[in-house]
């Protein structure tokens, strides 16, 4: 009894310490533990209400890319991007099937790597996220109206395309490197002549202000080192980009070692301005190539997927002036540069300190045609007339850097499982917090853009370990959030994640919620076998395929009784979502069907393909839980056994 | 003692319910699942005898947009036309022009509804069902499948009408 009322007395307490959820009551980070901070307070975001930020993290290994709110780290979506996902059937319906094609084939599988939000004059304007595809070199646009993948393109020369796919400050271009070089054009060779013959492919992709479609402009092969990271100029850096460099030793074997023996690589400075005036004026070799380029169209809702044949490269020694090698310690990873676009951080990942390099300088230096020598024609700049100051000491193993436009920088350091926050400018360490294991990418709304919302961290770690109930050999992936409002970082809650959530970009709810789509129109549904009438609903035979047209409303398919299929048959369910509400989307599944559901968003048509396998009457249904008639929602195909005479009918609600 | 656990239990709900502040939202759409017909009160209904698809209610306006409507005396045959084009893709899954189906058919129905009835149960069926008691009554009578709300603006809705009136 007397334990009872502890507990009550207890939960009195733990009453009055969250029950007023007003903000502005902030703490310091003095104590340590749940009850002595108001870190629950900060990220409680009571039921019904919104998060102030949506965060899309990549889905990592699982190739997808999945949409969180800060501070609360809840889950909204995954959405599929570069693997198939038999919950809203991509990648498996006849309509998507095509997103997932390459040269190589149909690919069902991805590495998503690093998100990057659309931006207008350095901005973030929440109009599309473009991630990357690391093992098959590919670029994904994810539209932010629909949530949907609308389309992909695949990276030709291109081989574990990791230095991507960041934006520039007008979405002119989204830019992909490639991490491994490669011969190119690809052929049979021995691996040990690798040095001076493989290529590096830095791709230029041109992303239409309107529509959004993408298309390389021009790749510029550089020598084969591994392109790492790379991030665009911002402000008045605005026309360049850089691209972290290891293995300058063009190593082929046993890169741990022989990777890591230079002093210095490189951080690769390219003025794309220039290449693109270049390339305006006829400039560039046009070269054999087969790549494809999938598109998504929300009026036919379905894919189409076209292979390339031919790509503009640029030789960067045919272009003057347009790329220099600004030398950075040890095998530099990370590739930053800050919101005034003055300061490039290179993170080497192997030294002690950061290095932190000055645009003026470069421009400068460039300009007093400075060199330290040049590596395969291309000049390189002198360490000391370039640097702004170097970070010393501040961790081990740094790797990547974000801003919060408050002149502060705040970098994770891997070995040392830390993020640090130092100020740009002057160098010093200001704060220093652990992470949870070993920290990859950080990512602060907005953080790599000319304007962050420097109020939240979310780190991004690599190693779970003993965080969250063990589940087995495998645990979950993991993220943590940390308020940066004050002088010092507040860590505010950890949460899980897909896949391994290599990089994030995060942008105020308010600039996308207000655009989100919530039906696709009847009217403005172009499927070639839409259903958009229910009168028109019926089946065709055609040889030995058969078309159902049919559509579905709360809470019945038209037609629910069909007979006259037999074995043999190819069968297609034709469906039409006829709903024109938010938030009533409808499934259907069929025995046996070796693919996967379907699910139809209002005004949508997508399509399954089945093979009746066995005379007899088969049932079908909708797995989306839709109204209280859900249960309802069902019918039967009749099948009967190949070469009879059953007559092709079909119906609902009469015979 | 049993007392004092119960007050301490009281105080302790109190205090984590005590600083709501805010305005509770709007919720927009429909909300599957969170309203099942079953708890809708039969209380409401209206008597028995007559099915609240045969009962004529001509002067309810039910609750919407829609606060007066006053027909023309002729039919515009343009506008029913095109009324007939929406109710083709957006209503029949539905409503069969002449005959029960899965809701109740529209032949005749300015026999028993209001012009502004008819408009708000089409512009807004899910408030109509949470406060129109004839609106909730159908609802019980077509087996608890709700009419959905189909988005029609409202000149879309207006024009259905029309073609209402050539059934």
């Amino acid at each position: 009894m007397k334990k009872t009322i502890n507990i009550l007395v207890s939960l009195i307490m733990v009453a009055g310490l969250v029950s007023c959820n007003n903000g502005g009551n902030k703490r310091g980070n003095k104590g340590k533990g749940g009850l002595a901070t108001n870190a629950a307070e900060k990220v409680y975001v009571a039921p019904g209400d919104h998060d102030e930020f949506y965060a899309f993290m990549s889905g990592g290994f699982s190739g997808q890319l999945a949409v969180y709110g800060l501070p609360s780290g809840r889950l909204f979506k995954v959405i599929p991007v570069f693997s198939q996902d038999p919950e809203k059937a991509y990648g498996y319906n006849e309509e998507s099937k095509a997103m997932l094609e390459t040269s190589y084939g149909f690919v069902p599988w991805g590495d998503a790597h690093h998100p990057d939000i659309s931006q207008t004059n350095g901005e973030l304007d929440g109009r599309w996220v473009f991630i990357n595809e690391n093992n098959t070199p590919r670029i994904a646009r994810i539209d932010l109206t629909t949530f949907e993948t609308a389309e992909i393109l695949e990276i030709p020369n291109s081989a574990g395309n990791h230095s991507s796919s960041f934006v520039t400050e007008n979405t002119e271009y989204v830019v992909a490197g490639t991490r491994f070089s490669v011969p190119v054009p690809q052929r049979d060779m021995p691996i040990k002549d690798y040095k001076g013959n493989f290529k590096g492919a830095l791709s230029f992709i041109t992303v239409d202000p309107k529509s959004g479609s993408m298309s390389i402009k021009f790749q510029l092969m550089m020598p084969g080192f591994d392109y790492d990271l790379s991030h665009p100029g911002r402000d008045k850096s605005h026309g360049w980009f850089f691209f972290t460099t290891y293995n300058t030793e063009e190593a082929n074997t046993l890169l741990e070692v022989n990777a890591s023996q230079n002093d210095k690589d490189f951080i690769a400075a390219v003025n794309w301005k220039k290449i693109e005036e270049y390339v305006n004026n006829g400039g560039g070799t046009k070269v054999p190539a087969n790549y494809a380029h999938n598109v998504y169209n929300d009026e036919t809702h379905s894919a189409t997927s076209t292979m390339l044949k031919e790509v503009l490269t640029v030789n960067p020694l045919d272009v003057p002036g347009a790329v220099f090698f600004l030398p950075t310690p040890k095998s530099p990873h990370g590739c930053d540069v800050d919101p005034t676009g003055e300061y490039i951080v290179g993170n080497g990942k192997l030294s002690a300190d950061l290095t932190v390099h000055s645009f003026t300088k470069m421009l400068a230096a460039i300009e007093n045609k400075k060199f330290d020598g040049e590596a395969y024609g291309i000049p390189i700049l002198k360490f000391e007339d370039v640097l702004a100051g170097i970070v010393k000491q501040p961790g081990l193993g740094p790797l990547h850097t974000e801003f919060d436009g408050k002149g502060n920088a705040y970098t994770s350091f891997f070995i040392s499982s830390e993020v640090v926050k130092w100020k740009l400018g002057t160098w010093e360490v200001e704060d220093r917090q652990p992470v949870f294991y070993s920290v990859g990418h950080v990512m602060i709304p907005g953080g790599n853009s000319r304007k962050p919302f420097g109020k939240y961290l979310v780190s991004l770690n690599k190693i779970t370990k003993d965080r969250y109930l063990p589940t087995g050999p495998e645990v979950t992936q993991s993220a943590q959030l940390f308020d940066i409002s004050g002088d010092k970082m507040e860590l505010l809650l950890d949460f899980p994640t897909i896949g391994e959530p290599h990089y994030a970009a995060g942008i105020p709810a308010d600039i996308i919620a207000k655009n989100s789509k919530q039906i696709f129109k009847l009217s403005e549904n172009k499927h070639p076998y839409a259903t958009l009438t229910d009168g028109d609903a019926r089946v065709e035979r055609k040889g030995n395929e058969v078309h159902i047209y049919m559509t579905m409303i709360r809470s019945h398919f038209n037609p629910d009784n069909i007979e006259g299929v037999k074995v043999g048959d190819k069968v297609f369910f034709h469906v039409t979502n006829h709903e024109q509400d938010y938030d009533v989307p409808h499934g259907i599944s069929m025995i046996g069907a070796n693919t996967s559901e379907l699910l139809i968003m209002p005004g949508q048509t997508e399509t399954f393909v089945w093979y009746p396998k066995q005379p007899g009457i088969w049932p079908f249904y909708c797995p989306d839980f839709c109204s209280a008639l859900h249960q309802e929602m069902q019918g039967y195909v009749r099948v009967s056994p190949a070469g009879s005479g059953t007559e092709l009918k079909w119906s609902l609600g009469e015979d | 003692m049993k007392h004092l656990m119960k007050s301490l239990a009281a105080v302790a709900i109190i205090t984590l319910i005590s600083c709501g502040g805010k305005e509770e939202k709007k919720n927009e759409g429909i909300q599957i699942g969170q309203k099942p017909a079953a708890t809708e009160t039969p209380t409401e209904e209206p008597a028995a005898t007559t099915k609240p698809s045969e009962t004529i209610d001509l002067t309810n306006k039910g609750v919407g947009p829609i606060k007066n409507l006053v027909l023309p005396a002729e039919i515009d045959q343009a506008m029913a036309a095109k009324g007939m084009e929406v109710y083709k893709t957006k209503c029949m899954a539905c409503h069969k022009p002449d005959k029960k189906f899965i809701g109740p058919a529209p032949k005749d129905i300015f026999l028993r509804r209001t012009p502004e009835w008819i408009m708000n149960m089409i512009l807004d069926p899910e408030d109509m069902i949470q406060k129109d008691p004839l609106a909730k009554a159908l609802l019980i009578e077509f087996n608890g499948s709700p009419m959905a709300n189909q988005n029609l603006t409202e000149e879309e809705a207006r024009q259905v009408l029309e073609y209402f009136r050539t059934l």
